[in-house]
């Protein structure tokens, strides 16, 4: 019997691994895919390396600082700054119809923007950045109030609004139209405070570093191993495969989604979670309750990579990121269309600060991204797919080219993954990027012996996810029998 | 462990979580927290460090007793008399 099975070898899983390893946990990570990172993983394809899910690690901070969530997690992983050696952004931009507003890792720079375009808005702008940096995740994880109103407070010109709710929404809104004020802080700390960065190899480097670590502590790795279901006992927890391989261990540890994990419990279990439901008592005023059936997220993106004969600097793409939107108002909400071209995020894995030129990607390519329909992709015959695929992105791009260098005479190969995509590869219901619209942030379910880590524990991005993992580790740790010490 | 023994053996784990630290100068009775960058979550570290290595269990209530380095060895010491030195 292992001490814990973690279900998803994304980011969290793979961290809550490492964490749960290193304290002498016997530790299996099952992943249903051949290949691990779910949400945030790699591919080679015709010869060429591909990054899948974000575009950027956010949280920046620099080689020495000991402050911020990228220190704390890197000393929590016992890794060094050198192992990430994260290369920073050059510099991004938000542009609307009539007005953009760049931001690089200073955040000076967009406040001082904000001064010369808002002029009004700029004193606001200040009382909000002081607000958002009293808060602290780990210690308030929910702090439960909208954040069009927290933010409606301070900046009142509507457009300025939107144009920073942009961002932030395309990196981490699991709700239509807003979000939760505590996550919205941690987003724009994340963002505009502490800003982007990138491997200088991608995610991938990110990945095998955890995995690496994880199997040098002792840890297991299953791939193509997906639960079929999970019986949970008195004291632990069986685990049956979809190869119908039986498994148990005293704790579970799921990132496949709060929704996704809830089914994957027996009918009998599920009956008799009323009754433990006291187990998960710690219950706040607004969020679900533990045994109450979540709802699934519906926010899911179409994404490309377009490579290119040059580099997108050369052809007048300077910048590292433009998130961009055609009027005024900014709209986070499932499409009707199949994709919603009014507004995306562009990015080139080119422009960071490489200071090794040899690290940098040898090959331009352009990154964009919109939100799209999950329904309308899934429900597409096998024949149409493809032809969808080419024609949504011809018209993603086109849209994206209003805002941003045409590079379209430049596109020497295209790859183009659509909801269907994510769904598949993160199994979450919907292809839902940012998971469902209730977050449990203190990760548990009505199941005492059944956890949560990942999205829908509340964090977002790269370090948000990987320190998911960490407090779910943590918490195992702190509470869960040990068969080391017991034995 | 003998009260030396037991500050070495802080300082070692102190070493392995922040590693950049320079922790040679670091005094008995002034707190932690004020001499190196320490937040809840290492804290929590030194103490799952002390579980893992020398099989110590501290209950949260008796967290208070460790906000200094030797206040840490005052409270560890009676408890870890009977523990062996790792070699």
């Amino acid at each position: 019997m292992y001490d814990a099975i973690i279900i998803g070898a994304g980011l969290s899983g793979l961290a809550a691994g490492v964490r749960l390893a290193h304290f002498g946990r016997r530790v299996l990570i099952l992943e249903r895919h051949y290949a691990i990172g779910g949400l945030n993983s790699y591919y080679r394809l015709d010869g060429r390396n591909y990054d899948v899910g974000l575009h950027a690690v956010t949280n920046f901070r620099p080689k020495g600082a000991k402050t911020g969530p990228l220190p704390r997690l890197l000393r929590q992983l016992r890794l060094s700054w050198d192992d990430f050696a994260l290369a920073e952004q050059i510099g991004s931009k938000i542009v609307f119809p009539s007005t953009a507003l760049d931001f690089s890792n200073d955040p000076a720079l967009l406040q001082s923007q904000i001064a010369e375009r808002f002029p009004k808005q700029i004193d606001g702008f200040r009382r909000l950045t002081a607000e958002l940096l009293d808060y602290d995740a780990i210690d308030t994880p929910a702090a439960r109030a909208s954040a069009r109103e927290a933010v409606g407070r301070q900046i009142s010109d509507p457009m300025l609004l939107e144009m920073l709710f942009c961002p932030i929404m395309f990196y981490g809104g699991a709700n239509p139209h807003d979000i939760d004020f505590g996550q919205f802080s941690i987003l724009f700390r994340s963002i505009f405070l502490e800003g982007l960065a990138r491997p200088p190899a991608g995610i991938r480097a990110i990945l095998k570093k955890l995995v690496r670590r994880f199997k040098e502590l002792g840890g297991e790795l299953r791939l193509r191993a997906g639960v079929q279901h999970l019986a949970p006992k008195s004291d632990e927890v069986r685990v049956v495969l979809d190869d119908a391989d039986e498994l148990s261990a005293r704790q579970i540890l799921s990132s496949a989604g709060w929704c996704e994990t809830v089914r994957m419990c027996d009918a009998a279990a599920n009956l008799s979670a009323g009754a433990n439901a006291a187990v998960a008592s710690n219950e706040v005023p607004g969020e679900q309750p533990a045994d109450a059936d979540p709802p699934s997220g519906q926010l899911s993106f179409l994404e490309s990579v377009s490579t290119l004969d040059a580099l997108p600097a050369e052809l007048g793409y300077p910048q590292t990121i433009v998130f961009f939107n055609d009027s005024p108002q900014f709209h986070w909400e499932r499409p009707q269309e199949p994709v919603d071209v009014r507004s995306g995020v562009v990015c080139s894995p080119n422009n960071f600060v490489y200071s090794d030129p040899d690290s940098a990607p040898s090959e331009g390519s352009i990154r964009l991204t919109a939100l799209a329909n999950f329904d309308h992709w899934n429900n597409l015959p096998d024949a149409e797919y493809a032809a969808a695929k080419q024609h949504w992105y011809e018209r993603l791009v086109a849209s994206a080219v209003r805002f941003i260098a045409d590079f379209r005479a430049h596109v020497v190969a295209v790859d183009v993954f659509t909801p269907k995509t994510i769904r598949r590869f993160t199994g979450h219901d919907n292809g839902a990027v940012y998971g469902a619209p209730k977050k449990r942030f203190d990760g548990t379910t009505a199941l005492k012996n059944v956890f949560l880590c990942g999205t829908d524990q509340g964090l977002v991005g790269i370090i948000g996810a990987m320190t998911s993992g960490i407090l779910m580790a943590n918490r195992l740790l702190s509470g869960g029998s040990r068969s080391a010490e017991s034995s | 462990m003998t009260a030396a023994e037991i500050r070495s053996a802080i300082l070692e784990i102190l070493s392995d979580i922040l590693p950049d630290e320079d922790l040679s100068e670091l005094k008995d009775d002034v707190p932690l927290r004020e001499q190196i960058e320490l937040d809840s979550m290492d804290f929590l570290d030194i103490v799952m460090e002390l579980r893992k290595r020398y099989r110590i269990q501290i209950p949260e209530d008796d967290y208070i007793h460790m906000a200094t380095l030797g206040g840490t060895v005052e409270y560890l010491e009676p408890r870890m008399k009977d523990v062996a030195a790792h070699g």
